[in-house]
């Protein structure tokens, strides 16, 4: 076929681009019915405690208030929260342990009553009047700490407050460090709490019809949501419908049941009027979802010739108060160091424990960006430790090409990790840069750095991956398709688009409709947006449903055109004969006569599900170039260049759109991110876009883009993942520069003014002589 | 939604002074950039509100019959930096208060209400101290001016009496003040934008006609102490000095004698005191080199 034939592999347009930008896309909060009651929560104000009563009556007095409900009159049905497929395996289910509302309050912000009332000042006004009386409990904030003996028990379930431990061995790490001549590269590293923080907060609607619930919410996952949204009423799940529109972002936050249980319940409380509950920011950071805090401990040992001997990881991921994605994030941060630097004798042990602070579930790299701080750190000081230049050490040491991971199935099939960082370093001219900056002294202080990663595109073989998807062919010609894996603002549905009309071979991508909403009552099954999934796991549906939908439509060519199906194709929107190109009839031809042939009328649709049993390794790398103002204790990215391997590029624009969201996260991650709680009370103290620190537009530099487009052999498509890769490695890259301007390694984000004051400080760097004087 | 339980529109300054006396309790609200965002957050909620915005008299920039900079209580942040009045004669609040916020900030917050706030933070303090600014208030016995110093009780309280239907309706500038005076306000904050100062430092200088000489410095902070303040030890150091590397650093540690920062979450006392001499370093350096003298 002629390049310029394909769909795929060309920067379009956003099938959504002119109706975002010009305001008209509507969001949960456009779609509300105007009579919908207020749901405001009343949150807990101490970090650990039994609710002993609430007193309703004064809220109950306030004009507009409709009803009050408290944690006393939910139905006592424990449910998980996490956006996980349902698994057939009990022991593979999610952990349930919470309710809708809580009397055992575990955290700063738990959920303990609501107020349904008119209007929001109303329903304000009687979460304010609310009395709760509470038997308090001692608390804990440190995921190491409570795991001591004595200290506060959060889930009777789970003994020392751990709900789950995993490790593995690998050769003999004991036999292994006794080696003579070796080098010790030991360190502790630790990623703080820090949330999702997209545009759209999470909220949701709710109203009863015929005895079924419909939830309309801002969410990744509609068709999980409606399983957790059951299990919480103790309803049969077709008794939920759950509409997603288009959605603010989502970072994994909404990748949870977050209110739509709660919210259905008040519905069902005030006999099925609609009611909604809009999370303001300071309940997003608390009360929504957080990304996991991790401690590491690392113990790597070196031969003379750079190699790694031996290693040893263990890390303590803070789960919060309840289980959501649980263990999952550690276990996938602990088992990326075998495949990220493979040797012989490795030990890992992950811990994830309960602690009162809020809970913690999937954000953006799912663990990786934790695991990747720790191990790119560790490597780094690896790399100093043998005196060598950090892309040659991590050149020597990466995982090579044809490496083969038996578990997920997964190959590296080409050498993308040399690949990556030769690109990365050519563009940011590296070796000159480090040669450059490698002496460097007074108060502004330039470095250069890298890191690498790698990461699982989907969930395959931990997790069912399905995707189903529907298509039909409308009367002029065009195809309306709809799928079950969400757009959430990544571009999804411009992607499936250009894959559809590749895979039909309709004359452009517009010539799909993307139905971008999803409804479990008609949307085909899907398991939403998560993981970096999407394009991957629907490119398989849709390549499967399109050639049905070809088929079909072959097959009543046929007729019309007296040629066997096998002789035609379509291409460019027309119904064409192979072997010499002859054009036999358009698509709109065919369809309208299909559809209106007073003998044979055929409505052409095709639907179908496809169970993908492969993962794929995505890689890639981050060179970082700061600027430290040592006496200022303030460190600013000057350049920022991502290179990625993922597979081939559906959508160029898009993706380099993709890798800038994901810098940006990373920056913030990096220097400035950090939720805080009061060690007194465990009360959050900065729940809000001033005392929590985004990176801001000013606090960027020009973000970069590059790919390697190596094509992923198990997709129809070559593609693989794109949408965690990029918040992956960047703080590490951060971190790496400021190391080399300074000669001071932090193994703490976020590398903060406080933090780079109290390092500056300890290295002799700033001196302040009028301390001496008092 | 915002719990508002009235709203009073003013229509002449006279109008805000006599819709002052009527509700004692209300709220005065110009841009809302702080009131709106308070009542949000419930610390205001339930409030009867006074909206001075429409007052469109007391918005903009001139210099009156004394020679005063008058800048009008209304005058939104990208006006001041934009106006060339202030340009020409007291640069530096410009760009002090062009480091508030965000641009939709600096469009609505007014100069009144980051001073009537009362709070340390606020990035005109700072400037608006060093240049020894006289405020403005007009009630029902007519006009009233103090000095900005005077104008700040303690934290988050100012001298306005709501009692006299007070409304603050300017901020001036004596050209004592501002005569041959060049400066520099530097911001301490954790990111470059969207932003509340850890510390906020604004340094002016006048030289002697041949630059050889301070004839005058002028220094104060904000979040050095619950509310703006000046350093006279520092300025002592520097005021009838040589522009020297050594005077500028024994400026700088001067200041330690009277500032008095917090040790708070937000930052410890030691990291403030630490950015303190560092900024006020910075700020005299700079200010030393605007008013075209050389550093020796």
């Amino acid at each position: 076929m002629n390049e310029s034939l394909h769909k795929v592999g060309r920067s379009e347009i956003r099938v959504d681009g002119y109706d975002k930008v010009t305001g008209r896309t509507k969001y949960y909060e456009d779609r509300m019915p105007p009579e919908a009651l207020y749901v405001r929560i009343k949150h807990a104000e101490k970090a650990h405690a039994i609710v002993k009563a609430v007193d309703k009556s004064r809220a109950e007095a306030i004009p507009g208030v409709v009803k009050v409900l408290s944690c006393f009159d939910v139905p006592d049905l424990p449910f998980p929260t996490a956006g996980h497929p349902w698994s057939m395996d009990p022991g593979h289910q999610d952990v349930a342990d919470r309710h809708l509302l809580n009397r055992h309050v575990r955290y700063w912000g738990d959920d303990v009553a609501v107020v349904i009332a008119e209007n929001e000042v109303a329903a304000n006004q009687g979460v304010r009047a609310l009395t709760v009386e509470y038997e308090e409990l001692p608390f804990v904030l440190d995921a190491q700490k409570a795991m001591e003996p004595g200290a506060p028990q959060l889930h009777e379930r789970f003994p020392n407050n751990i709900l789950k431990h995993t490790d593995y061995r690998r050769g003999d790490y004991r036999a292994a460090i006794r080696e003579p001549g070796l080098v010790k590269v030991e360190g502790w590293y630790e990623t703080p709490t820090v949330q999702h923080a997209h545009i759209e907060n999470h909220g949701c609607f709710a109203w009863m019809e015929n005895g079924r619930i419909t939830v309309v919410s801002s969410t990744q996952i509609p068709h999980i949501i409606r399983r957790v949204v059951g299990q919480a009423l103790g309803r049969p799940w077709a008794d939920i419908q759950i509409v997603k529109p288009y959605i603010g972002g989502g970072f994994g936050n909404k990748q949870d049941a977050l209110y739509e249980p709660l919210c259905a319940w008040c519905c069902t409380q005030v006999g099925g009027r609609p009611v909604r509950i809009d999370c303001a920011r300071e309940e997003t950071f608390v009360s929504n979802r957080v990304r996991h805090a991790i401690r590491f401990h690392i113990v790597t040992w070196l031969r003379p010739d750079a190699t790694i001997a031996a290693r040893k990881v263990e890390l303590w991921s803070n789960q919060g108060a309840y289980a959501s994605h649980g263990h999952s994030i550690a276990a996938k941060a602990v088992n990326s160091f075998p495949q990220h630097y493979p040797c012989e004798n490795m030990e890992g042990d992950a811990w994830t424990v309960y602690t009162n602070r809020p809970a913690a579930g999937a954000m953006r790299g799912y663990g990786m960006p934790q695991a990747s701080f720790a191990d790119e750190a560790n490597i780094e000081d690896c790399a100093r430790a043998m005196g060598m230049d950090p892309v040659e050490f991590r050149r020597l040491n990466v995982m090579p090409q044809g490496f083969h991971d038996a578990f997920s199935g997964n190959t590296n099939y080409y050498d993308s990790f040399r690949q990556c960082m030769d690109r990365g370093a050519q563009l940011i001219d590296y070796a000159r840069k480090r040669e450059e900056y490698s002496h460097e002294s007074g108060n502004i202080r330039r470095g250069i750095g890298v890191a690498t990663f790698w990461y699982n595109t989907a969930v395959y073989p931990i997790s069912l991956e399905t995707s189903s998807n529907r298509m039909l062919l409308n009367l002029d010609g065009s195809v309306t398709m709809q799928c079950g894996e969400t757009e959430i603002g990544q571009g999804a549905d411009t992607a499936y688009a250009q894959m559809a009309a590749e895979a039909i071979g309709l004359a452009s991508y517009r010539d799909v409709h993307v139905v971008s909403c999803q409804d479990t009552d008609i949307t085909p099954t899907g398991l939403g947006a998560y993981a970096s999934r999407q394009t991957y796991v629907a490119g398989f549906s849709i390549r499967q449903t399109a050639g049905l939908l070809k088929e079909k439509i072959l097959k009543y060519a046929q007729a019309l055109t007296r040629q066997s199906p096998e002789v035609m194709d379509i291409a460019d929107g027309k119904i064409v004969r192979k072997v010499d190109g002859a054009v036999l009839m358009s698509l709109k031809e065919l369809a309208m006569t299909a559809q209106y042939d007073p003998v044979h009328s055929e409505h052409i649709t095709a639907e179908s599900t496809y169970t993908i049993r492969n993962n794929a390794y995505s890689f890639g790398c981050t060179f970082a170039e700061v600027e430290v103002d040592i006496q200022m204790c303030k460190a600013q990215v000057k350049r920022i260049v991502n290179v990625h391997d993922c597979g081939s590029l559906i959508n160029p624009a898009l993706a380099e759109a993709q890798v800038h969201g994901g810098q940006s996260m990373a920056i913030g991650f990096g220097l400035s991110e950090q939720l805080l709680f009061d060690e007194k009370t465990g009360r959050p103290l900065n729940n809000n876009l001033l005392d929590y620190k985004l990176s801001t537009f000013m606090d960027h530099p020009r973000l970069e883009a590059d790919f390697i487009e190596n094509p992923e052999p198990t997709s129809p498509f070559g593609t693989k993942a794109l949408g965690e890769p990029p918040a992956c490695s960047g703080a590490p890259a951060i971190r790496n520069a400021i190391l080399q301007a300074t000669g001071v390694a932090v193994d703490k984000l976020p590398i903060n003014p406080h933090t780079l004051f109290a390092e500056f400080t300890k290295a002799g760097l700033i001196h302040d002589p009028w301390r001496e004087e008092v | 939604m915002y719990d508002m339980k009235a709203l009073y529109e003013a229509q002449s300054v006279q109008d805000a002074v006599r819709l002052r006396l009527e509700h004692p309790e209300a709220q005065i609200i110009a841009g809302g950039s702080d009131v709106l965002v308070q009542m949000r957050e419930g610390k205001r909620a339930g409030k009867e509100l006074i909206s001075i915005y429409m007052l469109d008299a007391l918005r903009g920039v001139s210099v009156d019959e004394e020679d005063n900079v008058r800048i009008g209580s209304l005058t939104s942040f990208s006006h001041i930096t934009r106006d060339p009045i202030i340009q020409k004669y007291v640069n530096v609040l410009g760009e002090a208060v062009d480091q508030v916020g965000s641009p939709q900030i600096r469009n609505i917050g007014t100069i009144g209400g980051n001073t009537c706030n009362g709070v340390t933070s606020a990035d005109s303090a700072s400037t608006l101290h060093a240049w020894e600014a006289v405020v403005e208030l007009t009630g029902k016995n007519g006009v009233r001016r103090l000095p900005i110093k005077d104008f700040y009780l303690k934290a988050g309280v100012v001298d306005i009496r709501a009692e006299d239907g007070e409304i603050q309706t300017a901020i001036l500038i004596p050209k004592e003040s501002y005569e041959n005076c060049f400066g520099k306000y530097i911001k301490y904050g954790m990111r470059n934008a969207m932003e509340i100062a850890s510390l906020g430092c604004s340094v002016n200088v006048r030289l002697s006609p041949d630059r050889k000489y301070i004839r005058r410095c002028r220094i104060a902070y904000g979040v050095a102490g619950p509310v703006p303040m000046r350093v006279p030890s520092a300025e002592a150091v520097a005021n009838g000095s040589r522009p020297t590397r050594e005077m500028i650093d024994e400026f700088a540690l001067a200041v330690l004698l009277d500032i008095n920062p917090r040790d708070s979450w937000r930052s410890s006392k030691a990291f403030r005191q630490h950015i303190a001499v560092e900024m006020a370093r910075r700020a005299l350096t700079e200010s030393i080199e605007r008013a075209g003298g050389v550093i020796e």
